[in-house]
């Protein structure tokens, strides 16, 4: 179980990016953090994988108080993180990511395995480089495929549909709405998408750095579709 | 061959052994150690100074040749030049490079001139390792000049590749290319200690359709210190395109000189450069995947230079 206390966090100028954030992540549980943009979502998500260092406030992992520790330690205690904006590298291939992921190297087909579950032809892309030759879309499911490769006691994704185009991400909730059952672990996605809150167990709504409010979906969610003002949670047209 | 001799041929040559039907000429300590001619390559020591003539015919294709220098000794320096003469149609792969070996406090030392002269529609891959070795504190240095000279339609294939091991390397290269003739050069440095790499690149791109790709891809660690230069001349309709890219480390220095001169309405030139230090974002992904902050680097490292 993940369970932030009373988390802060400024950056220079900009203070209370984060004021006294506090949720957990329950074991096995399916949550989604959205809101407006700039709320300070994708900053909770940094600072739970170890990228930022909170003011104040503690982070704990089964029961671990991991605040202090970094970005390796956390990962190999079983915290996975896919990027909002993928990294691009020169000579490192999706196969290198996927194997660093899992930990172990991999026969052909089961590295492609990955791939094929986030709507990419293995074999095309297997031995690129994760490089500026991916498009934005392409590198976003190889990174959602890292991650699933990572099996991790708790994946975190942040934007799992920025850069993807509607159409495409359509196909790509099926990965989410599965990954429950690949994972046997807890799964924290920053989102506005409504077919993402649609399948979660919990919603936390962030904005302006607080918790407006959170809970479980059948709660949370109906009010959020009721004000259609608002603009962190677009409804789908269809 | 004893034993550390032909240790430093495999590290050059990248394999245990020449392959049975490739010609080769192992030059160890400024002799000609062991040669072998093919039907299709031909190999005669220079008269005049020293070094050797390389003739491949037309109908070599697909065939290599192996030419790799070593120096084994402290206080030795090696001058030689090597010209290649490559007939219209050929297709040939060089293994060429050097080791040099510091056993002491005097400097070993290898100065490589090289020229190919590749007559129409030839092809060759040129492969040169250099490698430092030894536990002397003697300079282990390196010096190669190569110059090529492309009739139409041929092709040149460079790639070097220095990773630690040399003090100090000046690697001035020259290209004359003519209608459709194409030369890329791919560059691989990785230096440390207080070691220096400096490389010059100098291509004119005479002919029309002729074009130049020029890849650098170094790392300079330490207290090293690296400099590129590259100059080309796009004279006609022509393309050209020089990429560096560059790692500095600790208190590693790399300094990127890249000139383009137009002289012609249709000549199409870039040059990109980049120096930095390993992107923050590169490191954390990788650490996020549960490697240690080092092995991130090592990662990294690896694969800039593949």
């Amino acid at each position: 179980m993940l369970e932030l206390q009373n988390i802060c966090f400024s950056a220079g100028d900009h203070e209370g990016i984060l004021k006294n954030v506090s949720f957990t992540v329950p074991d096995n549980r399916f949550v989604v953090i959205t809101g407006p943009n700039g709320g300070g979502k994708s900053t909770i998500a940094r600072i739970i994988a170890g990228l930022q260092t909170p003011d104040s406030g503690r982070i704990l992992f089964n029961g671990e108080d991991i605040t202090g520790l970094s970005i390796t330690e956390r990962a190999r205690m079983g915290i996975s993180y896919a990027f909002q904006q993928p990294v691009r590298f020169k000579g490192i291939t999706v196969r290198d990511l996927i194997e660093l992921a899992s930990g172990e190297k991999l026969d052909r087909d089961h590295a492609c395995k990955y791939l094929v579950e986030v709507g990419l032809c293995a074999a095309n892309y297997i031995d690129r480089e994760v490089n500026e030759s991916l498009s934005g879309g392409e590198i976003k499911r190889i990174e959602i495929a890292v991650a699933l490769a990572r099996k991790s006691a708790l994946s975190i994704f942040d934007e799992p549909e920025a850069g993807i185009d509607l159409w495409s991400f359509r196909n790509l909730i099926g990965v989410f709405e599965h990954l429950q059952d690949q994972l046997h672990g807890s799964i924290l996605i920053i989102s506005h998408q409504e077919r993402i809150l649609n399948i979660a167990d919990e919603i936390i709504v962030l904005a302006n750095g607080s918790i407006r409010t959170m809970g479980p979906r059948e709660e949370v969610l109906p009010h959020l579709l009721k004000e259609e003002s608002q603009a962190f949670c677009p409804r789908e047209t269809n | 061959m004893e034993d550390n001799v032909k240790s430093m041929l495999q590290e050059v040559i990248e394999r245990q052994e020449i392959p049975e039907n490739a010609a080769y000429n192992i030059r160890s300590d400024g002799k000609a150690a062991a040669r072998r001619n093919t039907k299709h390559i031909q190999i005669t020591p220079k008269k005049d100074k020293p070094g050797i003539d390389i003739h491949v015919s037309g109908e070599a294709q697909k065939e290599e040749v192996f030419i790799p220098a070593l120096v084994t000794h402290s206080g030795f320096t090696d001058l030689v030049y090597n010209d290649f003469y490559i007939e219209p149609g050929a297709d040939v792969t060089i293994v060429a490079g050097c080791s040099v070996c510091s056993n002491g406090c005097d400097a070993s030392e290898h100065h490589g001139i090289h020229r190919f002269f590749l007559g129409e529609n030839a092809h060759v891959l040129y492969l040169e390792k250099h490698v430092g070795s030894g536990e002397g504190t003697g300079e282990r240095i390196i010096n190669p000049e190569t110059e090529v000279y492309g009739d139409p339609g041929s092709y040149m294939e460079i790639e070097t590749t220095q990773i630690r091991g040399v003090d100090s390397t000046n690697r001035v290269s020259r290209a004359v290319m003519q209608d459709n003739a194409k030369i890329e050069i791919r560059e691989k440095i990785l230096t440390h200690g207080k070691q220096y790499a400096r490389t010059e690149f100098s291509v004119d791109l005479n002919g029309n359709g002729s074009s130049a790709r020029l890849i650098s891809r170094s790392v300079a660690t330490e207290q090293s210190s690296q400099l590129f230069v590259s100059n080309m001349n796009g004279n006609a309709d022509c393309a050209g395109h020089s990429e560096c890219d560059a790692i500095i480390m600790d208190e590693g220095k790399v300094s990127a000189q890249p000139e383009i001169h137009a002289e012609h309405l249709d000549a199409k030139l870039i040059h990109e450069a980049s120096i930095g230090r390993i992107a923050g974002d590169q490191l954390m992904k990788l650490m996020s995947l549960g490697l240690t902050e080092k092995e991130a680097e090592e990662w990294i490292i690896r694969g800039f230079l593949k």
